[in-house]
């Protein structure tokens, strides 16, 4: 009799991909509100048409800057002219939002066909004067928020290579404005300078609502570090400079190919570090930067235990419980390890795809918490199989169950708590503060139905036969 | 390519899947890329489904583009047919499997070797077919398959009922208000004194099918769906189709009529008439209301009417013919069914409109400035920007169009609950006016009533403030016609000058 058995090492496994995610040309929602001056247009089926438009709901009636072209049978067969279509679309756009920037993503559709969009697409910048980034974010290569990480890569091909000398220009334009504050502002300057350690440009990656932005950025301020731009910035015309040795940093593990782009097109150095999703995390991605620049981190420890001070109500609800991944949109490892220190034990972390090089210090991470929290390491399955899991779901009874919406109303109609794993995506989940949002997502479910477990409501659909 | 922001019908495999969830223990598996399941989200949150969508996809990714599909479609139907016990597995194409152009009927009849339910593949274009097109195509397939199985096996009935009897076909999932719908019409067939042979496809099992000849008559109750079904069964069987959308109190009468006289062609020896008579003058509350004062103030109110043919049409003629309100213009989306459309409302209506392009819709709304719009959702916005309030009559639709409480729009009930749908969305236009002339919160700045971008023109602060002072209901009208005059004079601002002499212009 050997004593339950504790795996070393992560034990990771790969389904047959027969699972439920969103469309990858879903990141157009977020996107197009991130960079402000964008255009997205999405060059596919009525089918991605119909899926966007049900999928961001009361977004669609909000005059999005984002449209479809959509494909007619003339496309297909090639009777059309794929330029001369795309040309009439995109002046059209020109013509009445006037954006800085045209975002083509691709789709399965246009692979299919073999639309060299990265081939038209120069051409037809340079005639209608408007920059054209090309994204394929298809359906037959990724899951729903790698389409963000294929836009991210493409635009990271268009970051400035060099700092512009913009400023004598620009003191020479600000003349007398400078000689107005003169002896001020400088003295404004060097002190702000001053409370930056002197360390090599940092640029961060992943988009991020702003008002997360500024408290990341914060919070690397707090440490001496100074972050030089974001990767994407508000506004297409403001992305950030890439010179070769600038170190990057990820703020979420979908983003590997904007990491490999990065480091291998821009020659970059890509700090690899846990996601700061959760105190714990925060704290590892902040003492990683730091380790990096030869910082000595300050105040982490305090700043980390006051925030679990913070959240303990949230987390006794938590404690003790397990939770089931189905896994549809890569923040499954992060959200992971961040429930492990909250004291749940994970059953399993379904994820679509798994870059182990990318997420290497997060999957670390994983495991060191939980060895330390002594709760068993869970089963890593790529690719899943959403019916297997659901029979592995009633198998194991986990305490709540991190899906997709087409599977939530049936299992809660089954007894079996839900978290729709989309929201996960949309709230604010990064950093210290953050933290709060994530356990309130977590254990609404659970409140929820702690309010109402005297009625007897449990289960709502009929027992069948077995056949 | 078209530039397209939002579309009324979705594509064909929507509908396709639309018939087999409806069906009792059928499951559709979609030849499709990942990410195309979005169909699983939707059934499951709008209709607030409580049992697993039967719906799973083969999916095409990479490795099926450089080498097929080759086994995979095969394997997944007959695995999903040794998990779930189906008693028909529908393959589905989606647009990207339309142009992989892969021998799914190769693949159907392979897996039919092994499998032991059913398979078929769904015969639809998906550049040709709509959501709509497909639905009514697959549900013939379905019932044509299963009339010819029953039919080989010599198990086909060959007397009809006994007492008069009705198959109710379209009824379907994801379909706007249907449930209600159903539940309305089987009540109206009892008392009626006709019983339902079968209801299909929501709630029917294949198996059921091969029953259909047995009734008397097929009622088609929407235009989109059931008409093919109905017609290849008068074509095999010569059972009689009643395609009058009991909507509304003179159609419903029209429809018991048709059916009396359906049955008592056939020997049934029925008189509905006093029935019809008791229901719309006592039962039904819609008749005494387009009596009444309430419905006084509404005529000639103006109105325009947009959703699917069967909506939008009956909605045209209730405004019309039972509430005396002005439709100024009415339109459909069903482009491919234009043409009845045309005939049911063009006496009802100053102009008929067939597009399904939002944005001609939202302007044709800006220029005409109705009281009311029965739309669909997007109808809803466009007079939530225009502040013209909204009664929404068709799909698209949200999830607050699958209410759980009862609101039929078919039958008696039915025409109850489109009263206070119309009703209620004057009224709340009017009280808005009301806030307006009696100075209520008339605070806001900026007026847009166009929808399309754009006008040339520009209007000064005190033009601006001038017009603000006009009441809400006729500031729409004025600024249209103060821009218009300034557009003749070739005036570039319009002032508070302008808008006066513009105002003097027209002798108002």
């Amino acid at each position: 009799m050997t004593v339950a058995q504790q795996p070393e090492a992560l034990n990771f496994e790969c389904e047959t991909g027969n699972y439920h995610t969103f469309c990858p040309i879903s990141c157009v929602a977020w996107l197009y509100q991130k960079i402000e001056d964008s255009f997205f247009l999405v060059i596919g089926t009525k089918t991605c048409g119909y899926f966007l438009q049900n999928a961001m709901g009361v977004m669609i009636f909000a005059e999005p800057r984002y449209a479809m072209a959509e494909l007619e049978e003339g496309d297909i067969s090639a009777q059309l002219n794929d330029y001369e279509e795309l040309k009439r679309l995109c002046e059209q756009i020109k013509r009445d939002r006037n954006p800085s920037v045209i975002v083509w993503i691709g789709t399965c559709t246009t692979e299919i066909i073999k639309m060299d969009l990265e081939g038209l697409a120069p051409k037809l910048e340079s005639e209608i004067g408007i920059p054209i980034v090309v994204a394929r974010a298809n359906g037959l290569d990724y899951a729903f928020t790698q389409g963000e990480d294929t836009v991210l890569a493409a635009m990271a091909n268009r970051c400035p290579s060099e700092a512009p000398v913009t400023e004598n220009e620009k003191n020479e334009r600000n003349a007398i404005q400078k000689l107005l504050n003169f002896g001020k502002k400088k003295e404004d300057v060097v002190q702000e300078e001053s409370e930056y350690v002197d360390h090599p440009p940092l640029v961060l990656f992943g988009s991020l609502p702003d008002p997360v932005v500024t408290q990341l950025t914060l919070e690397l301020k707090k440490q001496g570090i100074k972050v030089s731009g974001w990767l994407p910035a508000k506004r297409f015309t403001e992305l950030p400079v890439l010179e070769e040795g600038y170190y990057v940093a990820g703020v979420n593990p979908f983003l590997s190919r904007t990491a490999t782009t990065l480091m291998r097109r821009r020659k970059c150095k890509l700090i690899g570090a846990p996601f700061p999703i959760g105190p714990d995390g925060t704290r590892a991605w902040i003492e990683k930067i730091c380790s990096v620049f030869g910082i000595t981190p300050k105040g982490l420890d305090e700043r980390e235990a006051q925030i679990w001070a913070n959240v303990e109500e949230y987390v006794k609800l938590i404690r003790g419980k397990s939770v089931f991944f189905m896994g549809d949109n890569l923040l499954e490892v992060s959200l992971a390890r961040f429930l492990v220190r909250c004291g749940m034990t994970v059953q399993e972390v379904g994820i679509p795809y798994m870059d182990k090089r990318y997420q290497a210090a997060e999957l670390a991470f994983l495991e060191k918490a939980c060895q330390e929290m002594g709760v068993p390491l869970p089963k890593i399955v790529e690719k899943p199989d959403n019916y297997n899991q659901v029979q592995r779901i009633y198998d194991l009874k986990p305490d709540l169950v991190i899906t997709g919406m087409a599977h939530a109303n049936p299992l809660e109609a089954r007894g079996i708590n839900t978290k729709w794993s989309v929201e996960f995506t949309f709230a604010q989940i990064h950093g210290f503060g953050n933290a709060r949002d994530i356990l309130e997502l977590v254990t609404r479910p659970l409140r929820r139905n702690n309010n109402l477990k005297d009625l007897g409501w449990d289960k709502l659909v009929r027992e069948e036969a077995k056949i | 390519m078209k530039l397209a922001y939002w579309m009324y019908a979705g594509p064909a495999h929507i509908g396709t899947l639309r018939i087999a969830t409806s069906f009792k223990n059928v499951h559709a598996i979609m030849h499709a890329p990942l990410g195309d399941d979005y169909f699983n989200v939707m059934r499951s949150m709008l209709s607030r489904e409580r049992d697993f969508t039967p719906v799973t996809t083969s999916v095409v990714d990479r490795n099926v583009l450089a080498r097929g599909s080759q086994e995979k479609v095969v394997d997944n139907i007959t695995r999903k047919d040794a998990e779930e016990h189906p008693d028909l597995i529908v393959l589905t194409p989606t647009c990207t499997s339309s142009i992989l152009q892969e021998d799914l009927h190769n693949f159907v009849e392979r897996a039919r070797i092994e499998a032991k339910g059913d398979v078929l593949l769904a015969d639809v274009n998906h550049y040709r077919a709509n959501e709509l097109q497909a639905g009514d195509r697959t549900l013939h397939q379905i019932v044509q398959y299963y009339i010819e199985k029953a039919r080989k096996k010599g198990e086909l009935p060959t007397t009809k009922t006994e007492k008069p009897s009705v198959n109710i076909i379209g009824i379907s999932t994801l379909g706007f208000h249907n449930n209600h719908d159903c539940t309305e019409l089987k009540k109206l067939m009892g008392d009626l004194g006709i019983e339902v042979n079968a209801v299909i496809p929501e709630g029917a099992s294949v198996h059921e099918l091969k029953n259909l000849p047995k009734a008397w008559f097929n009622l088609v109750p929407y235009r989109e769906l059931g008409l093919m079904t109905a017609d290849y069964l008068q074509a095999e069987f010569g059972t009689p189709c009643i395609d009058i959308t009991p909507m509304g109190v003179v159609e419903t009468a029209r429809c018991i009529r048709k059916i009396q006289q359906v049955i008592n062609e056939q020997g049934a020896n029925v008189n509905y008439e006093d029935y019809i008579n008791e229901q719309t003058l006592h039962v039904s509350q819609a008749a005494w209301f387009s009596r009444s004062i309430d419905c006084q103030n509404l005529t000639g109110k103006k109105a325009v009417v947009f959703g699917d043919n069967t909506h939008a049409a009956a909605l045209t003629k209730i405004l019309s013919r039972e509430m005396g309100i002005h439709v100024v213009w009415a339109g459909t989306y069903c482009k491919y069914d234009a043409d009845w459309f045309r005939e049911q409302v063009s006496e009802y209506c100053d102009e008929v409109l067939i597009t399904d392009d939002h944005g001609a819709i939202g302007d044709a709304i800006a220029r005409v400035e109705p009281s009311a719009i029965f739309g669909t959702q997007m109808e809803r916005h466009v007079g939530k920007r225009l502040d013209i309030p909204c009664g929404v009559i068709a799909a698209p639709i949200h999830v607050q169009n699958f209410p759980i409480g009862y609101k039929p729009f078919l039958g008696y009930e039915g025409t109850n609950q489109i009263t206070d749908l119309i009703y209620n969305s004057f009224t709340l236009g009017m009280e808005d006016h009301l806030l307006e002339i009696f100075g209520g919160h008339d605070t806001k700045e900026v007026i847009t009533k166009g929808i399309s971008a754009g006008s040339d023109l520009n209007w000064t602060k005190d033009g601006l403030a001038e017009l603000n002072k006009i009441p809400g209901f006729v500031r729409g009208k004025v600024k249209r016609n103060t821009e218009k005059f300034a557009r003749d004079r070739g005036f570039k601002d319009i002032n508070a000058e302008v808008l006066y002499a513009a105002k003097e212009a027209v002798g108002a």
